[in-house]
């Protein structure tokens, strides 16, 4: 069905099943928005503002070029990083400035883009009160370094990312898949992962037969 | 000759789960065993995976709101408070005043639920048969009134993206209010029945410790970081839904083993009952949907917003690419991550710990797989 495919249209806001976006318009013949159309592309980008933090010019200094951007959007504040930044500057972070617990790690793709992933660490420091995201675009294939040396909580997290993005960590203890079956085919939540691909090879091997889905 | 290898003790590798009465769901142990100690564990999780994130991404952003109750079955308001805000705060709207008081209302109120179905099954686990019976008893008290509220007991979808959908029902502050007084004497039963039991303390005290800096290495929150002294509330920390408005205590202890988590459990029933008290005698009268267009498309940007669920953190981290669904839509659960400390906790201890540990790491499967 055309419309199962939908969830690889990455970036650009999927058109398809939108029962919602798409007003009863009755088929007018509004010719003008057509022109209109291309320009509204480039905006889509996240409306952040510099952070201006003593902690953000801290973390400049230290780490130079590592630093690639500190901002603010929605009233949070993150800092975008250099691959190999990443980790010690979470390292920095909890020696020098108190960020001693490790929320989340997490990471979101981006087909389109040459590096492909954004991998996403939340920290937060609890005399601070202060929560920070520490972002970094990583290409497919690139094996980034782990953190479990820095907060132990890293272990299950990043064997999540690596489960679900294919994220390999260097230097992870113990990189196993962890919700997903050992053997399971592919990261689901790769975009290019439709949700029937899994079901449609299930079908074939086990049924021999073409999934009608 | 005989040979003497029968008084040799050898490591042994024991399965428990995944259909094990005491593992509270579908969790797997793996147990390296010296005799009756443990000597090492591995958790086998995911077979109630259901790819919650994956679905996300192919669902509006209302059109998601229900499947997050799926997560933790027996904290569903919460659940679905946490995904509201996160999306509120994508769009930048906040529900009205009547909103938010009704919102913490509920969240108490099941706060209070699924601290009952702990303390019933935990007691249950340990070998305490009666508290189950008084504590689902309760509980059914607080599930009627979302029942009543929304039509729902256990994954309710109480919320939606900008507020409520419904208004309270007639009589819903008084039902509210018979809660609020029927409650107390119960907790005192239960207290009656563990506080100073003897088997009881025997049982849970010096267990499970986990100290404070073990907490934070491995990212525990909840009322497994209070219990082991953090005063650490994200209710009071940073704040939610009007929360700041309400007097409340954050309990803590000293010991941060299974005992003391009890008492922190118990006391934040309590606690949770002064917040109802207080929100129901002020719900403010006004509109209960904020302003949210009738499509959702919030513009392009992400925001990680987490909420103090029963079981510690829960944070969701959304991003949107501009269009009518989540681009990205990642939970982070605590069952999840405090789960990850099991093994640092029962190291050391006897298999009966392990029981006992993971009643009162008070995960939920459905949380922990998504």
């Amino acid at each position: 069905m055309a419309d199962e495919q939908q969830p690889e249209g990455a970036g650009t806001p999927p058109p398809a099943k939108g029962e919602a976006d798409k007003p009863p318009a009755p088929a007018a013949k509004p010719v003008p928005p057509k022109p209109a159309a291309p320009p509204p592309k480039p905006p889509a980008v996240m409306a952040a503002v510099p952070w201006e933090s003593d902690l953000a010019r801290a973390a400049k200094e230290r780490f130079d070029d590592g630093i690639k951007a500190a901002s603010t959007y929605a009233g949070q504040n993150f800092i975008v990083t250099a691959p190999d930044a990443a980790v010690p500057l979470l390292e920095y972070l909890k020696l020098e400035a108190d960020f001693d617990y490790l929320v989340d790690i997490t990471a979101v793709d981006w087909p389109k883009r040459p590096d492909r992933f954004d991998l996403v660490y939340i920290v937060y420091s609890f005399s601070r009160n202060e929560r920070v995201r520490i972002k970094t675009a990583i290409p497919d294939g690139f094996k980034p370094a782990t953190a479990v040396d820095v907060h132990l909580t890293a272990n299950w997290l990043e064997r999540e990312v690596f489960d679900m993005f294919g994220i390999e960590f260097a230097g992870h203890p113990d990189l196993r898949r962890i919700l997903m079956p050992e053997d399971w085919q592919g990261y689901p939540l790769r975009k290019d992962y439709s949700i029937l691909q899994q079901d449609e090879r299930w079908v074939r091997e086990n049924l021999g037969i073409e999934s009608g889905q | 000759m005989p040979d003497s290898t029968f008084l040799d003790s050898t490591e042994l590798v024991l399965n428990m789960g995944p259909q094990h009465p005491s593992t509270h769901g579908v969790l797997r142990v793996i147990l390296k065993l010296d005799g009756e100690r443990i000597l090492g564990t591995d958790c086998v999780i995911g077979y109630l995976h259901r790819g919650v994130e994956k679905i996300a991404e192919n669902r509006t952003w209302a059109q998601f709101n229900p499947y997050v109750d799926r997560m933790d079955y027996v904290a569903s308001v919460s659940n679905g408070l946490g995904y509201c805000l996160a999306v509120e705060k994508l769009l930048q709207v906040e529900a009205p005043p009547r909103a938010q008081a009704v919102r913490v209302i509920l969240t108490e109120l099941n706060r209070i639920a699924s601290h009952l179905l702990w303390l019933g099954t935990h007691a249950l686990d340990i070998g305490a048969i009666t508290p189950v019976f008084y504590c689902m008893r309760e509980r059914e008290e607080a599930l009627k009134i979302f029942e009543q509220y929304c039509g729902a007991r256990l994954t309710t979808h109480a919320f939606r993206i900008g507020g409520l959908q419904y208004e309270t029902y007639d009589g819903f502050e008084r039902e509210v209010k018979a809660f609020c007084r029927m409650f107390p004497p119960k907790v005192d039963e239960y207290e009656e029945l563990l506080t100073n039991n003897r088997i009881w303390g025997g049982r849970l005290k010096g267990v499970g410790v986990l100290t404070a800096e073990e907490c934070k290495e491995y990212g525990v929150t909840g009322p497994l970081l209070r219990a082991a002294g953090v005063k650490w509330d994200l209710r009071k920390a940073q704040p939610y839904s009007g929360y700041e408005k309400y007097d409340f205590e954050i309990p803590t202890r000293e010991n941060g083993d299974t005992y003391d988590r009890y008492i922190v459990r118990i006391v934040e029933m309590r606690q949770a009952l002064r917040i109802i008290e207080q929100a129901v005698e002020s719900i403010p009268s006004g509109p209960i949907m904020g302003k949210v267009p009738k499509v959702i498309k919030p513009p392009v940007g992400e925001a990680y917003v987490s909420i103090e669920a029963p079981k510690g953190e829960l944070g969701y981290y959304v991003v949107s690419d501009g269009s009518t669904q989540p681009y990205r839509c990642r939970v982070r659960p605590p069952s999840f991550v405090n789960l990850q400390a099991l093994d640092r906790m029962v190291r050391g201890g006897l298999i009966a710990d392990i029981v006992a540990v993971i009643g009162t790491l008070d995960i939920v499967l459905g949380e922990v797989d998504r």
